[in-house]
């Protein structure tokens, strides 16, 4: 069963009122790599993501979950594998951290399937592994928003999934979280797929997918993918690809408008 | 070890019938007739059969097929209510939702109402029916109203609730047109006070469906207790969590729709309960619904068999209805829980 590919798309696409948000994209999901996705607002990261997630049904083709389709698992048999992390959810309820990374577990319990220690390992790990363990007991309304992205990627963590899907997870975080989450998450031991507007975010990724009004334009490692042309192409931006006077690693250098 | 949300803090629990009993015995004991305790429990304790019967009173029959049956109706009706209130509260994450304010109990209104009229006969099973299909009718529009009104610069929020007040007037005008059109003087005044939320009329006859709706929806409440923990984050994000958003939202609003429609067809709608209580449980035990639940659907019981003491007693020799004394209440608290809201 190795050779089957966790998660599979084949020719997915989503259309809204006769517009392909997302159209005919083909990918085949490796297992323990970081995927990237990039591409302009509106190019249907979001929808692909969701569509991932089996949140939204594709109009057209396929996608397969362990070489199941979709469409024929049930919802709680798609969330132990699959967790997702999506944009800025948010809650006016006076939840405290360790509750909202209870709901981890729910795809795990039922009213015939009681909480069991098991259940209290898993969040402990996760609080530990986004490093909010002494926060456990803080209110949802006192957390800033890198804490906030962290609890959120503790619950995906308590849901023991095989896939993580995270939607632009270091937006509106300043430089320092947008490290620390990323660094987070690639050091979780899940296959994972992620949204990203940095480039220099995804050059961290093992493959990256540039999607522009809903096809994907490229996919492979980063550094093969990320030209000056590309960029220039998709972003309308001009760019040079430098190497670190210091240590070499690459480096954008963003120069106008194309 | 630490414990899960479901066990945490259940310790409390055993307290909820003795609760709910000392709340009945206090229903039954009060009213504008003074009858001593002595005599009542005296009373309850042969009616159930503790000890030899007694023979029939006035008191006996005030107390019996009066006062208790009332006060039983009274709790089944006000768990009914408070935990329609919250699953509609934790589905819609609105803070605001609830049966009265998104126009469910005037849907429900309007098709006991139309049954009674259109004389499928006036019996509680036909009525309830009838407040049933109003009530899903009801809610049906006001969501339709609300997604079509999203984006259109009012919060989400806010969008639910004007919808549900749009859905209200328009089934409490349609209810005032079917009386008008139809119903005689008599059966016009008869309903006119109902409408307001009335327990007059309540009976011992009335439970055998306010108790099984009443246990029904705290079965159901309680059988999707993480299913309404999940939706903390939003229906895409329960979803996300291996929840089924469509099913769930089928059998938990339509279990609400019922627990209304059967309370709006033995006492009229009763406007408030579904906010106050869930709104104060919070307060008392936190946001999860493994204690939530049953916290809602004790504390509503207790709150209306309370409302319907004070509306008995707070004008002598007169009854006020019930829902007067539940809007008094809840107004203020809808305005607290939409200021606070608001400062978040």
């Amino acid at each position: 069963m190795s050779d089957t590919p966790l998660l599979e798309l084949v020719g997915a696409t989503r259309t809204v009122q006769g517009r392909d948000l997302v159209s005919d994209v083909n990918l085949c999901l490796h297992e323990g790599e970081m995927l990237g996705i990039i591409g302009p607002n509106g190019s249907g990261k979001s929808t692909l993501l969701s569509m991932m997630a089996g949140l939204l049904p594709p109009s057209r083709g396929e996608i397969r979950l362990a070489g199941q389709p979709m469409a024929r698992l049930r919802r709680q048999q798609i969330a132990r594998r699959l967790a997702m992390v999506s944009q800025s959810a948010d809650t006016g309820d006076r939840i405290s951290v360790r509750d909202a990374v209870e709901l981890g577990r729910t795809p795990w319990l039922g009213p015939l399937r009681p909480w069991s220690a098991r259940d209290d390992e898993a969040v402990e790990a996760a609080l530990l592994a986004v490093g909010m363990d002494r926060m456990a007991a803080r209110d949802w309304s006192t957390l800033s928003g890198g804490e906030r992205q962290r609890v959120h990627i503790a619950r995906a963590h308590a849901q023991a999934p095989q896939i993580l899907l995270l939607d632009e997870p270091t937006n509106h975080l300043d430089i320092h979280h947008q490290f620390a989450i990323l660094d987070l998450v690639s050091q979780l031991p899940v296959t994972t797929v992620i949204a990203l507007h940095d480039m220099h975010h995804a050059l961290r990724c093992d493959r990256v997918m540039v999607m522009q009004s809903g096809r994907c334009v490229a996919l492979g490692a980063p550094l093969d993918i990320l030209t000056p042309a590309l960029i220039r192409r998709i972003f309308a931006v001009d760019a040079r690809l430098i190497a670190h006077p210091a240590d070499g690693l690459p480096l954008f250098a963003f120069q106008r408008l194309a | 070890m630490r414990r899960g949300a479901a066990v945490r803090g259940a310790g409390w629990l055993w307290l909820a019938p003795a609760l709910l009993a000392a709340a009945l015995l206090f229903g039954t004991a009060v009213g504008e007739t003074r009858i001593p305790l002595s005599t009542v429990v005296a009373v309850l304790a042969s009616k159930t059969g503790l000890t030899a019967a007694v023979p029939d009173s006035v008191d006996a029959s005030v107390i019996w097929h009066y006062r208790l049956s009332r006060a039983t109706v009274a709790a089944c009706g006000g768990a009914s209510l408070a935990l329609s209130g919250l699953v509609l509260q934790a589905l819609l994450r609105n803070a605001l939702a609830e049966p009265y304010l998104l126009g469910i109990s005037a849907g429900a209104s309007t098709g006991a109402v139309a049954v009674a009229v259109a004389g499928f006969g006036a019996g509680v099973i036909s009525m309830s029916a009838g407040a049933f299909a109003g009530a899903l009718v009801a809610f049906g529009l006001v969501a339709i109203l609300a997604r079509a009104a999203r984006g259109t610069g009012v919060q989400t929020t806010g969008i639910i609730i004007l919808a549900g007040i749009a859905g209200s007037q328009m089934f409490n005008a349609t209810t005032a047109l079917i009386i008008a059109q139809s119903a005689s003087a008599e059966q016009a005044r008869g309903i006119m006070f109902w409408l307001l939320g009335n327990l007059s009329g309540v009976r011992w006859p009335d439970i055998r469906l306010a108790l099984p709706v009443a246990l029904l929806g705290l079965g159901v409440a309680l059988w999707h207790v993480r299913t309404l923990d999940a939706f903390t984050f939003g229906a895409d994000s329960a979803a996300a969590l291996g929840i089924d958003v469509r099913r769930a939202r089928v059998v938990l609003i339509g279990t609400a729709a019922l627990a209304t429609a059967v309370v709006v067809s033995i006492a009229g709608a009763i406007g408030f309960v579904g906010l106050v209580v869930p709104h104060a449980m919070r307060f008392l035990v936190g946001v999860r619904h493994a204690r939530l639940v049953p916290a809602t659907a004790l504390a509503g019981a207790v709150f209306l068999v309370l409302s319907d003491v004070v509306s008995r007693i707070v004008i002598p020799g007169q009854v006020l209805p019930i829902g007067v004394i539940t809007a008094l209440v809840g107004a203020p608290a809808f305005a607290v829980v939409m200021v606070r809201g608001r400062r978040r």
